[in-house]
């Protein structure tokens, strides 16, 4: 099975009204997701799988399955190789 | 001026009061008493603008934060705001009580610092007896809370030599992220730089053992690692340029880009108590005065990294060379480069004696 990635303790994923951006917040560093890496760390809750987040992005946004998912394991090991997600 | 981006971080340096006396200390050689401080409702002022104008983190420090009476509320404060909350502690006070507070303010994150992985050395250093087992006990504490844990090493001539050690016990403690940081040489740290400045050989060995930890704890801990200019080829972009980034505040109220920037000559750094944060950020003559690369002379006014480091670092010209509008001197590129060389040239045949830091004596 894939695995079900979490926010890595002490992360947050929020909504930043001044700048009208989601921002992932951190001991000591911040991010900017792109809009497809928002839509992608909005399902990431610990229980989804990247399997489950990529279908889930493929139905919403009508798009080849197989892509999206190779989407989705590259942002999230690029994340969890930055220590802000734990796959 | 004011459709500037709006700055990421608020460094409050809630207090110059520390337990601790380390000679490295980036702390003012001036240091501001209990008294000029800045009132609770001053404080719950600031973090209130801080999160209007966009602010995303606020870094508590000092000093140390957890000094003020007042620290479990402004945190907790500041988080209500949506602000992400973290406290830049050296952990001696960070007892079972304050944990537990700190908790219920909802603070999410804490940076604990070590004076060095021997405790005989760490002691020493920070002029404490006791304090290792006091950290080793708060690092504890920090994870028992099921909080994330940052660990920071201050790195000098003294105790580069154990960087592996250092990282050994960051894994053993657990720690999600370990700063191995060089001391940066500003107000106590450069009071003391002839006994602080690490060798090249120390510095290349640092940096051979970082790298090699980074590897093997790759998705476990992230090491983040910053070097001393005086080994540099190119400057560091000092706090991501002037003006850019944060804004920190001193105990007393002055906001300024870094918390090295009262040694600058010719600035009046607005006060919190008389200038709105968001004027202070868009319109603040000393804000706007480095910000960006109007200000630049040669070399930086035509060189390709001028958007990367910025220049480098104002103090650090000034300090070096008396020149706050100069390259700064860790750029190879600079004419004043030299004097980097002749530091460390200074330092290597020096003793190596410590002048501890602590508060002026009252005058009489």
């Amino acid at each position: 099975m894939s695995p079900a990635p979490r926010l890595s303790p002490g992360h947050k994923l929020r909504f930043d009204q001044v700048r009208q951006a989601w921002v992932l917040l951190g001991p000591e560093r911040l991010f900017m997701p792109d809009e497809p890496a928002v839509e992608i760390l909005k399902l990431v809750d610990g229980e989804r799988t990247t399997h489950a987040i990529a279908e889930n992005l493929a139905a919403r946004f009508d798009a080849p399955l197989e892509t999206i998912q190779g989407d989705v394991d590259t942002m999230l090991a690029e994340l969890a190789a930055r220590g802000a997600i734990k796959l | 001026m004011t459709d500037f981006p709006p700055p990421l971080g608020l460094i409050l340096e809630v207090t110059h009061r520390c337990p601790l006396q380390c000679p490295y200390c980036s702390n003012p050689l001036e240091l501001e008493r209990a008294n000029a401080e800045l009132t609770t409702a001053d404080w719950l002022h600031v973090l209130d603008q801080a999160a209007e104008i966009g602010v995303l983190q606020v870094h508590f420090t000092g000093g140390e934060p957890l000094s003020r009476r007042d620290i479990v509320e402004l945190v907790a404060h500041a988080g209500g705001r949506g602000l992400y909350t973290n406290i830049i502690t050296s952990g001696v006070t960070l007892d079972d009580k304050m944990m537990a507070n700190l908790m219920r303010a909802g603070v999410d994150h804490i940076q604990l610092s070590f004076q060095d992985v021997d405790a005989a050395e760490n002691d020493f250093f920070g002029g404490s007896p006791g304090a290792f087992a006091k950290k080793r006990a708060a690092a504890e504490r920090i994870r028992g809370a099921g909080l994330p844990l940052t660990l920071n090493f201050v790195v000098h001539r003294g105790n580069a030599d154990r960087v592996t050690r250092m990282i050994a016990m960051a894994e053993e403690l657990q720690a999600e992220r370990t700063e191995i940081a060089h001391v940066q040489y500003y107000g106590w740290g450069l009071r003391n730089r002839n006994a602080l400045l690490p060798t090249r050989a120390q510095l290349e060995s640092s940096t051979a053992a970082v790298e090699a930890a980074r590897l093997r704890l790759s998705g476990r801990m992230v090491i983040d690692y910053v070097v001393p200019d005086y080994h540099a080829a190119r400057p560091k972009a000092c706090m991501g340029g002037w003006a850019r980034r944060f804004i920190n505040i001193s105990p007393s109220g002055h906001a300024m880009p870094c918390h090295a920037a009262e040694t600058l000559p010719g600035f009046t750094f607005p006060s919190v108590r008389q200038m709105s944060l968001a004027e202070i950020w868009h319109n603040s003559e000393a804000f706007l005065r480095f910000r960006g690369t109007a200000w630049m002379p040669e070399p930086c006014a035509s060189c390709d990294r001028r958007e990367i480091d910025w220049g480098g670092c104002r103090c650090q010209a000034f300090a070096l060379l008396g020149d706050l509008n100069a390259t700064d001197p860790a750029c190879e590129l600079s004419p004043h480069h030299h004097v980097m060389h002749e530091a460390l040239a200074e330092s290597e045949a020096s003793a190596g004696t410590y002048v501890f830091r602590r508060m002026a004596k009252l005058e009489a």
